[in-house]
C-alpha cells in the first residue's frame, strides 16, 4: 500500500545541523531535552542510594553513591533517540560502563531488568548493555543530571529507543529468561531498535 | 495485575477526515473516518503520518478526543514552528485522507484496573485537557457517579477548549478553571498557575484514596505530579503524561 500524498503538506525545517544519516527513521532532532515518564520524578537522598546488582532476589553487590563515583568514570557522547521522534545528537554524559559493574559479579545470565525508584523497570539482553553499549550516568554535559532527567543516575544504551536507558535506575535484575519491563508491558516493542522502528509490539 | 492494553502490530492504516471543529483558534477537533479500528480506551493516543508529495514522511502523536465507541477524534493544537500541527489546524479539509494508526498507550487511562469509583482528579495544562474528554465522556455513558474533579489551567477564557462541554458537566463532575495570563472582568474563579495551595484546596484528600491524572507541557505536569505528592498522593496514584516544550514540531 502506498501512503496518500497529504496535499499541500511539506517539509517547513530544513535540518541544516544534521547529519541525516544520523537520525533514524521517523524521528526529528531537536536541541531541546524533553521529559517522558509516567509519574512523579523521584527525589532519593544520595546517602541513602545505591546500585546493585541481584539474581532471584539475592543482592550480588551492590555500590553506594561514593562507591560507584570511585569506578573509572567515562566521558561518552552519543546520539539518542526517544520513541515519540524527537532525537538528540552529540549528548555528552559521565558515566560508569555496565562492563565494569559486571565484571565484579559472577553470572551467566541471558538478560536484565532494570529497576528503578517509582517502579519503573525495563528490560534488555544481556548482549546489549555488554560490550561497551550501556552506562551508568550520573553527569549530562558536566553537571549533575538533574531529575527530571533521571538523575542521581540513569541507564544509558544510546543504540535503543531511550525508553530502556531507565531513568533513577537503581540495579539490575539479572535473569535467565526475558522479562517484559513497563513500557514493554503497555505495547511498547520488547526490544526498541530505532533503525529498525520498533516503536510498538510487532513492529 | 498490570494487563496488556495493545498487542499484535499496530499496521498503518489510510483515514479520513470527517467534521472538523475550531475549538479556539488556535486549536482543531478532527474527526476521523478510520475502516478497521479496533477500539479504544479513554486516555489512548494515536499516530498520524503525513506524506508530502516529494516523499517527505513525518508522524507525531495526538491523544484521542473521544470515548470508547464514538467515532474517532483528535483534537490538534497548532504550534507556530510545528511542521505537522500548521497543516492539521490550517491545511486539512474534511475528505482529506492521512496514515494514522493506534490506539497506543495502556497506562495513561481510565478507568485504571477496572477500578471506577475512586475519586477522580484530572489536571490538564492547555491542550492538555484533551485526553480527559476522552475519560470524561467515558465516565458518563458508564453512568457512574465517581466523584470527578478537574482542574483545568489555560491562558485566559478564549484560550479554554471544550469549553460549552466542560461547562455542562453534571452528576459528580466538577470543573474548576484557574486563568494564568488574562482574567475577564469580574473574574471569580481562580488565577495563576496551579500551585500547591490550590491543590490543597481542590484535590481529594489523600486518604479518600483517590487517582489523578496530569496533562500537559512538561515542566506543568513535573510541577503538579511533585506537588501531589508532597501532599499525600502515593506516586503510584498520580500519572502523567507529557508533552510540549520540544522546541520543534
Amino acid at each position: 500500500m502506498s501512503s496518500p500524498i497529504s496535499r499541500g503538506f511539506h517539509r517547513r525545517h530544513q535540518d541544516t545541523t544534521a547529519d541525516t544519516k544520523r537520525v533514524p527513521p521517523g524521528q526529528y532532532v531537536t536541541t531541546d531535552f524533553p521529559v517522558l515518564s509516567a509519574g512523579p520524578t523521584p527525589h532519593t537522598p544520595l546517602e541513602s542510594w545505591s546500585f546493585s546488582i541481584r539474581r532471584a532476589g539475592d543482592t550480588l553487590k551492590s555500590w553506594s553513591w561514593s562507591e560507584l563515583q570511585a569506578q573509572p568514570v567515562e566521558d561518552v557522547t552519543v546520539d539518542i533517540h526517544c520513541v515519540t521522534r524527537w532525537s538528540k545528537l552529540d549528548t555528552r554524559w559521565q558515566a560508569v560502563s555496565i562492563d565494569t559493574l559486571l565484571a565484579q559479579v559472577d553470572h551467566n545470565a541471558r538478560f536484565v531488568l532494570a529497576f528503578c525508584d517509582g517502579g519503573y523497570t525495563t528490560n534488555l539482553p544481556i548482549a546489549d548493555v555488554t560490550g561497551h553499549q550501556a552506562w551508568v550516568a550520573f553527569g549530562y554535559d558536566g553537571q549533575p543530571l538533574q531529575s527530571e532527567h533521571g538523575g542521581p543516575a540513569r541507564l544509558l544504551v544510546p543504540h535503543l529507543y531511550f525508553w530502556k536507558s531507565a531513568k533513577w535506575v537503581r540495579g539490575l535484575e539479572l535473569l535467565e529468561a526475558d522479562e517484559p519491563g513497563f513500557w514493554e508491558r503497555y505495547g511498547y516493542n520488547n526490544y526498541g531498535d530505532p533503525w529498525r522502528e520498533q516503536r510498538y509490539a510487532g513492529d | 495485575m498490570a494487563r496488556t492494553a495493545v498487542r499484535g502490530r499496530l499496521t498503518w492504516q489510510v483515514a479520513s477526515a470527517g467534521s472538523l471543529t475550531e475549538e479556539t483558534p488556535s486549536v482543531r477537533t478532527i474527526e476521523l473516518d478510520v475502516p478497521d479500528w479496533a477500539g479504544h480506551r479513554a486516555g489512548q493516543h494515536l499516530d498520524v503520518r503525513l506524506t508530502a508529495d516529494d516523499g517527505y514522511v513525518a508522524e507525531r502523536s495526538y491523544s484521542l478526543a473521544s470515548a470508547p465507541g464514538e467515532a474517532v477524534a483528535i483534537t490538534v493544537e497548532r504550534l507556530e514552528d510545528g511542521e505537522v500541527s500548521p497543516y492539521l489546524t490550517e491545511d486539512l479539509r474534511a475528505g482529506d485522507e492521512l496514515e494514522i494508526r493506534g490506539p497506543i498507550g495502556g497506562y495513561f487511562v481510565w478507568p485504571w484496573q477496572d477500578d471506577a469509583v475512586s475519586p477522580l482528579l484530572l489536571v490538564a495544562g492547555g491542550s492538555g485537557v484533551v485526553p480527559f474528554r476522552s475519560i470524561l465522556r467515558h465516565r458518563a455513558e458508564t453512568g457512574t457517579t465517581t466523584p470527578t474533579r478537574l482542574l483545568y489551567s489555560a491562558k485566559s477564557l478564549p484560550d479554554v477548549i471544550y469549553r460549552a462541554e466542560l461547562d455542562a458537566m453534571h452528576d459528580g463532575v466538577e470543573v474548576i478553571y484557574t486563568l494564568t495570563r488574562q482574567q475577564p472582568p469580574g473574574w471569580t474563579g481562580h488565577s495563576g498557575r496551579v500551585n500547591d495551595a490550590m491543590l490543597r484546596e481542590i484535590a481529594w484528600p489523600s486518604g479518600q484514596h483517590p487517582i489523578a491524572y496530569v496533562c500537559g507541557p512538561t515542566a506543568f505536569v513535573e510541577s503538579v505530579a511533585s506537588a501531589l505528592v508532597g501532599i499525600g498522593y502515593p506516586a503510584d496514584r498520580v500519572k502523567t503524561e507529557r508533552f510540549g516544550g520540544v522546541g520543534g514540531p
